[in-house]
């Protein structure tokens, strides 16, 4: 019982501290309207693929782009709350490890899956176009994203002890995966180690789900795609959970 | 009832003996110190009783549970307030409080009735509404004693609570810990390295060094034992030789009426030396000080020494391990 408590302590703390710091909602919104805007636009005056064209067919690619960043920084900050006080506090609280990571990941899943439904609202004025099916599967897409990648940045921010490797994480996970994923171009005709690393890449699976339910334009089979993020999903959160049982 | 117990529990870090093979027993109720310098072994020893340090060997009973083998169950039956300030800066000071009843499992029709008790204890009702960004080093302290005591814990664990904090403020939560300890029966196991907290709030007092406990008992009884005391006194004709053979006076000296008389117990004995020492027309006593047991016992001071060393070593010793 007091675990469940804990755990929605924790969650209400992260959406609490989320929704006071409006400076980071708003930039939440600006920068998926710039890629739309200026990068979307700007190449989709002389590309459009299948039908769409260029800004709508990157918005599932944004829309991934804003939950990606906003979960895996948000794991990331862990170690920041490490070096704080604040956390030795919640670290000596009687709950257990999996509550402790539970409660920050889904605190985490609720700030990304905030900033989606406003880049989703946005969409509107990008000419795309919801119906229910679409919208309760992009949700779940996203849902599945959100919780994959910050437990995927709770599962590193654990077991850093300082900031200094944060451009590598930068470098070598958060850029690849979202270069790597075909957010912002096609499946079709790449060459043949880009076909590889885009199969691998678990968010290919999830940019190409939504934008088959979104604009019709999809690669891979719909359970293929769904398959393919719960899978995603499922190893992120084992490994932030062995990742948070060895933190100290 | 033991309330505390360790058993030769040691903390080694790399090379430094931290914490070396300490047997401990504090008893329900009481209020107990560890005094010592910084770096002395304290908060470590703290830390491994409060389940966030592994002891390297032996180990230790917190209300009756084991610290390595039933880390929750010691978690629920103790309270801590940390060195540095550790409450959320980005949330209000009732918000932190709130958190905490729900992460210890304050049922939840208590809750609020409970965080205005402790509030109103503390003197932070009005400013509860705030974010604790705005709060001065002495408020953030106030609240987080008062967090430490939210869900009414077993034991109170105080680190340094006092540090950095204004005499007033200082003096204001002595009271505090002596009320709470007599009206809820609280065990307080607190460290510190300011002597006269020491004094003014323990029930019994183990003085550290270096990971070692050099002297264990209630203040007094530490200062009677190790301490002399002097008795300064203006006489025009002193008894001298007569004071001198009196068993408990070790030295005397006596230069133009002005007498300087090393004792111990000035408390006991005064009376008869006063009696025999001849008509004074001014007398100064000196009691001696926890400082002057712990200089006696290591041969220097108690060093006042900056908030951060602890948190650094720390720091330092994570990112070694």
């Amino acid at each position: 019982m007091s675990e469940l408590s804990g755990l929605y302590a924790l969650w209400y703390r992260e959406v609490k501290v989320f929704l006071r710091e409006r400076s980071r909602i708003i930039s939440s919104i600006v920068n998926p309207i710039i890629w739309l805007v200026a990068f979307g636009g700007g190449l989709g005056s002389t590309i459009s693929f299948g039908g769409a064209d260029y800004q709508t067919f990157i918005f599932p690619g944004v829309l991934m782009l804003t939950v990606l960043f906003t979960s895996i920084f948000f794991g990331l900050y862990i170690v920041w709350d490490k070096r704080m006080d604040f956390f030795k506090e919640v670290m000596v609280a009687p709950l257990s490890r999996l509550t402790l990571f539970t409660g920050k990941m889904m605190g985490g899943c609720t700030d990304s899956l905030l900033q989606g439904s406003f880049l989703i609202i946005i969409g509107l004025f990008f000419n795309i176009k919801y119906t229910l099916y679409s919208l309760v599967l992009v949700i779940i897409f996203l849902l599945f994203l959100s919780a994959a990648t910050t437990s995927l940045g709770l599962a590193i921010g654990a077991q850093l002890s300082s900031f200094e490797g944060f451009g590598l994480i930068q470098s070598f996970v958060i850029m690849p995966l979202f270069f790597l994923s075909g957010a912002l171009y096609p499946l079709e005709n790449l060459p043949e180690w880009l076909l590889i690393v885009t199969r691998v890449n678990p968010l290919t699976y999830i940019v190409d789900g939504m934008r088959g339910a979104l604009l019709g334009l999809n690669h891979f089979p719909l359970w293929m795609d769904l398959g393919a993020a719960l899978a995603f999903m499922v190893a992120m959160i084992l490994a932030g959970t062995l990742s948070f049982m060895r933190m100290h | 009832m033991m309330i505390i117990e360790t058993f030769g529990i040691t903390k080694v870090f790399k090379t430094l003996v931290a914490v070396d093979h300490i047997d401990l027993s504090v008893e329900e109720g009481e209020i107990f110190g560890l005094l010592g310098p910084n770096g002395a072994g304290k908060t470590t020893l703290l830390s491994m009783l409060a389940t966030i340090l592994k002891p390297t060997e032996g180990t230790a009973k917190v209300n009756g549970y084991d610290v390595i083998h039933q880390p929750a169950k010691v978690r629920k039956s103790i309270g801590m307030v940390f060195q540095a300030p550790s409450s959320d800066e980005l949330l209000t000071g009732w918000e932190n409080l709130y958190l905490h009843a729900m992460m210890y499992g304050v049922p939840s029709h208590v809750r609020r009735s409970r965080i205005d008790e402790v509030l109103e204890l503390v003197d932070l009702k009005d400013r509860a509404k705030y974010l604790v960004k705005t709060y001065s080093g002495g408020m953030r302290r106030r609240l987080e004693l008062a967090r430490g005591l939210l869900h009414k814990p077993k034991i109170l664990f105080l680190d340094e609570p006092t540090l950095g904090l204004d005499p007033q403020t200082r003096s204001h939560i002595w009271d505090y810990i002596k009320r709470l300890s007599k009206e809820e029966g609280v065990t307080v196991l607190i460290t510190t390295h300011y002597m006269e907290e020491a004094d003014a709030l323990c029930d019994r007092v183990a003085i550290i060094d270096h990971g070692k406990i050099r002297a264990l008992d209630s203040p007094a009884n530490l200062k009677m034992k190790v301490g002399k005391s002097m008795i300064k006194a203006k006489v025009k004709n002193p008894n001298v030789e007569v004071i001198r053979s009196l068993p408990y006076v070790s030295k005397v000296e006596a230069k133009d009426g002005n007498v300087t008389i090393i004792l111990s117990e000035v408390g006991a004995h005064i009376q008869e030396v006063l009696c025999n020492l001849g008509e004074a027309s001014f007398v100064e006593l000196r009691e001696p000080t926890l400082n002057d047991v712990f200089l006696q016992l290591t041969g220097r001071g108690i060093r006042e020494e900056s908030a951060e060393g602890w948190e650094e070593k720390l720091i330092q010793v994570r990112t070694n391990e």
